[in-house]
């Protein structure tokens, strides 16, 4: 292994995520806070959509006081809010009926709804009934047909330029976006989320189709499916991708809404970066793995049954920005790596084609996306992407001949 | 003279996308209906050229409903094309998945997409809750059990939370929808009950999708299944993982015989008349792919839990051995090219969208004496068929299986009803319940037994095989059941790539548009005859339509791309400065 890569390879996994600025300085967070008090002063002097007391409903089901401030010290975290702010989130969750969300589905599996009904924090039926103002969403809402429709003009008249529009699913433009209709009327999805997206505060895509295109945006991304931000423009907009997105980054954002009327701090991707601020493998539970060169080589082998790292058989977490290595799934029950599938980079644009195959990196050979032509990922000329592919494969190599495990090596041109 | 054309799009509390139009005669009776998909994504043709052991993960996003179940059928396709066997663990554990998505997705069927078709809400604020608790005892018993969470002060409680919700006059996911119709039946404290159990099986599905994550990595869209096995080593080792997930189990269990079963004989008898006068039945014509492997053997060898089978007519006494190679599709009704019926290994799929036909008052209507849906037509052995439940139930009885003629007995028996029943809107709800009993009874069967095997030092979770052999020139299927019904998956693999992909599944037959002998689609049958009490207000409609838990993104076939111009999709860099 050449030098400059292992030079590479230090660097890559010495630095720290480079992402986020996890502490700003007392003078930005003092700034904040005010900034943030004040935002939730002028929501409390605002109407109430919904007369639940929220403490109300926390102590009535039984939750205290004290488990629901340690769901909030958990939260505050997750939004990389130093503890200070705990009792500024504790309150926006006491708000959170303040901002009406209309939800809507396009090109989508309903997979993000379902993983919003997953929600434990809050609860599903704290959130539909008592926490989140919701207004329309098709898959969980009473009303069909025209009664539906009108449930959607009513809420988007009464709270013009308040809500918040989540988009779950893909948009598609070929065919002039004939691909999806919706309504009476035969609405196109483009036209639908163009007229919702009109008079809304502020745009949410959730998953990886509302933002990224997500799978049938996969070559040769048949329908000509796009996510949300190439359709609409001139709103503030937030992706929080994923397939599907966890439910307690779709909270995170509603509430970061409320704290301070904004969109939280984004990354080029505009996602937040209190969620896709770090790489899985910053924080996965099998790094020590990777850095003693311990790899599961083939599934269910002794590797597997020791838990030892899994970008051998093609966990992307090195390339991923996600915080499932911390909050993971369905209330910290597991996630992919904890059942030694590896990641599949399901955060990141374009995922299917780059990431999403059971090989690591260096060896995979994949569909380019124009079609036809097989060629390895490396050609693709991905820049960074292909920097960290090398330096990781060199590192794996690097680290099996350190470790104790002796290894054959592995190609990485 | 004087008939009307209601449309009704979209058709909410389902997955995806789905219109209906209905033709109603003088008296309100429908006498023509037409179900039409209107999104497409082109999945199968996205899987076209890739990596066979891919393909799982792909295919899975078909649907975030019935996930893992696809997952698992497209895994099996390959191991099908492959010769591979998984071993015992892998086996178990992905019947405990898919069994654990059963019961998960039977429930929040019947409580947050369905019971609303049944349940007023508005007037379970009238009622009175101690005659409550005594309602709710009396559908216990009629389940033999103990009623579930069933006291005044829990229905206070629950009656409360609602009034305060419905004083505030925005209603949310409730507002405008049919309430005080006359077609809803259930009493005021039914109501009541009903809606409690609403609100606690929110509670518990959030608990069932744990279970699922033990051993999936998440829900929905779990990731631990490999073509010949599966790799959540260690949450196999674990016994408290296992445990974990059987207690989740119980508790789903016990919910389902103490609320689900009886609020299907409350609901079933208020509806009783439409029961037995067969509203919402349909074509009769039923069909299993069978599913869950009960034994090691290659898995069309193995036994089953739910036997494959054919039904016509509702003629039990008459079982035919399901064989794949009679499915074929048919595209006359549908937006694609074509005029032949094809059999999904060959299956062509050129999209010809001809769009709506005539527009008056900004309403579309569907052309449908042509093209109108997404969905192609079905056909098995030239007949159109229904899946799901209802089918599986019906072919279970008729090949004799005895733990299923148990439950379906034990239902009937203990509700005092005919067998007839079951062949109606009522009938498919009802046969939803009757399978999430034994789904939950099975599941806890299944955890025992894994847990026994692996202390009995069986540690085995993957099947090896040599891809470069095996992927030269193959072709498999995986043909099981979601919880909608039959849900199969063809595979053609050359040179170790995929050359053709096709997806039959439960939508794509109960869904589907007409065919090419004009014979009706399964939700189109259901819902010729029915009369609506108000056209406004179609809760009869929507009622059947979701008796079949319609899944449509799953329905929704392919597009070719030959000759357009490929989209590429490329990441704004300046999207940033938009926020």
């Amino acid at each position: 292994m050449v030098a400059d890569s292992q030079e590479m390879v230090k660097k890559m996994f010495t630095q720290k995520s480079a992402r986020v600025e996890t502490n700003k300085g007392e003078e930005y967070y003092n700034n904040l806070y005010s900034k943030m008090r004040a935002r939730l002063d002028s929501l409390k002097a605002q109407p109430k959509l919904k007369e639940m007391d929220m403490m109300e409903i926390i102590e009535s089901e039984g939750v205290n006081r004290r488990d629901f401030m340690k769901w909030v010290s958990a939260t505050t975290a997750t939004l990389m809010l130093p503890p200070m702010f705990a009792p500024l989130v504790a309150e926006a969750t006491e708000l959170m009926n303040r901002v009406p969300v209309i939800w809507i589905e396009l090109q989508d599996c309903a997979g993000n709804s379902e993983a919003l009904l997953r929600s434990s924090a809050p609860t599903v039926d704290d959130l539909l009934f008592d926490v989140l103002s919701l207004e329309f969403h098709e898959t969980i809402m009473a009303a069909s047909g025209h009664q539906a429709d009108a449930q959607l003009e009513d809420a988007m008249h009464h709270f013009k330029g308040k809500y918040l529009l989540f988009v779950e699913g893909a948009i598609p433009t070929a065919m002039n976006g004939q691909y999806g209709t919706i309504g009476a009327s035969g609405e196109t999805f483009k036209e639908h989320l163009e007229r919702l997206a009109k008079d809304s505060a502020a745009v949410v895509a959730v998953g990886t189709c509302a933002t990224f295109g997500g799978i049938p945006a996969a070559a040769p991304n048949p329908t000509g499916a796009v996510g949300v931000m190439d359709i609409v423009k001139g709103k503030p907009l937030i992706n929080i991708p994923a397939c599907p997105a966890n439910p307690a980054n779709m909270v995170g954002v509603v509430l970061h809404f409320i704290l301070s009327g904004q969109v939280p701090e984004l990354d080029s991707l505009l996602r937040p970066k209190f969620a896709f601020g770090y790489r899985i493998h910053d924080n996965c539970e099998r790094r020590a793995h990777f850095d003693a060169g311990e790899f599961v080589e083939e599934w269910g082998d002794e590797g597997a049954k020791n838990n030892w790292c899994l970008y051998k058989v093609g966990c992307k977490g090195p390339m991923t920005f996600n915080n499932c290595s911390i909050i993971r799934y369905n209330e910290g029950t597991n996630w992919p790596i904890g059942v030694g599938r590896g990641c599949i980079g399901c955060s990141e644009p374009d995922f299917w084609d780059k990431y999403a195959y059971e090989r690591p990196m260096a060896d995979a050979n994949i569909k380019a996306p124009t079609g036809g032509v097989e060629k390895t990922v490396d050609e693709f000329g991905l820049g960074l992407l292909t920097a960290t592919t090398v330096g990781i494969a060199a590192h794996a190599v690097v680290s099996a001949v350190a470790g104790k495990k002796s290894e054959h090596g592995e190609d990485n041109e | 003279m004087s008939k009307k054309h209601l449309v009704i799009d979209p058709i909410t509390r389902i997955e995806g996308h789905l219109r209906i139009e209905a033709v109603i005669d003088e008296n309100n009776v429908i006498t023509d209906a037409y179900s039409s998909s209107t999104m497409f994504r082109g999945i199968e043709e996205i899987l076209k050229g890739r990596d066979p052991r891919d393909c799982g993960l792909l295919a899975m996003r078909i649907c975030g409903v019935c996930t893992g179940t696809h997952y698992q059928r497209s895994i099996e396709a390959v191991e099908h094309a492959f010769g591979v066997t998984i071993p015992k663990n892998a086996r178990l554990v992905r019947n405990l998945m898919q069994g654990g998505l059963y019961v998960h997705d039977h429930i929040v069927h019947f409580y947050h997409l369905h019971a609303l078709d049944f349940v007023d809400i508005t007037k379970a604020l009238e009622a009175d809750p101690k005659k409550a608790v005594a309602e709710a005892h009396k559908w216990a018993e009629i389940a033999k059990t103990n009623p579930w969470n069933a006291s005044e002060s829990v229905y206070k409680q629950v009656q409360e939370r609602v009034t305060k919700y419905v004083k505030q006059g925005r209603l949310g996911i409730f507002g405008n929808a049919y309430w005080g119709s006359k077609a809803y039946k259930l009493t005021p404290e039914q109501n009541l009950i009903a809606l409690s159990h609403y609100l606690d099986a929110l509670e518990l599905q959030r608990e069932l999708a744990k279970a699922l994550a033990i051993f999936g990595g998440k829900n929905p869209h779990p990731q631990s299944l490999v073509v010949g096995g599966v790799t959540c080593v260690q949450d196999i080792k674990n016994p408290s993982r296992i445990a974990e997930y059987k207690q989740i189990m119980k508790k789903a269990q016990k919910f389902t015989k103490e609320a689900y079963l009886p609020d299907v004989y409350m609901a079933g008898t208020m509806y009783a008349d439409e029961a037995l006068a067969g509203v919402g039945g349909g074509l009769g014509n039923f069909m299993s792919y069978g599913d869950f492997n009960l034994d090691d053997l290659p898995f069309y060898d193995s036994k089953k839990l739910f036997p494959s089978g054919v039904v016509l007519n509702k003629d039990i006494s008459k079982v035919f051995e399901l064989d794949q190679s009679k499915i074929t599709e048919d595209v006359t009704h549908a937006w694609y090219e074509g005029t032949t019926n094809l059999h999904p290994y060959d299956g062509v799929t050129n999209p010809n969208y001809t769009g709506f036909g005539k527009k008056e008052d900004g309403i579309a209507y569907l052309d449908t004496k042509k093209k109108y849906s997404w969905i192609k037509s079905p056909l098995y052995d030239d007949e159109r068929m229904e899946v799901g439940p209802l089918a599986r139930m019906v072919i279970g009885v008729a090949k004799g299986d005895e733990l299923i003629s148990k439950y379906v007995t034990t239902f009937l028996k203990n509700g005092n009803l005919p067998t007839k029943v079951l062949f109606s809107t009522i009938g498919r709800t009802a046969a939803r319940a009757i399978e999430t009993e034994l789904m939950a009874d099975k599941c806890i069967e299944w955890s025992d037994e894994l847990a026994v095997n692996v202390a009995n030092g069986d540690l085995s979770t993957w099947t090896e095989f040599d891809f470069d052999k095996v992927a030269k020139d193959a072709k498999g299927y995986g043909m099981a059941e979601a919880p909608r019904g039959g849900l199969g998956h063809w595979v053609k693999i050359k040179d170790g790539k995929v050359e053709n992909y096709q997806a039959v599944v439960p939508s794509t037959w109960n869904a589907a548009p007409r065919d090419y002998k004009e014979r009706l689609g399964a939700y189109e049958a259901s819902l010729v005859g029915t009369k609506v009490v108000n056209p406004d207000e179609p809760l009869e409609i929507i009622r059947t339509v979701h008796s079949f838990d319609p899944c449509i993104a799953c329905a929704v076939h392919i597009v070719d791309t030959n000759g357009k111009e490929l989209s590429v999709y490329k990441v704004d860099p300046l999207g940033a400065s938009r926020a």
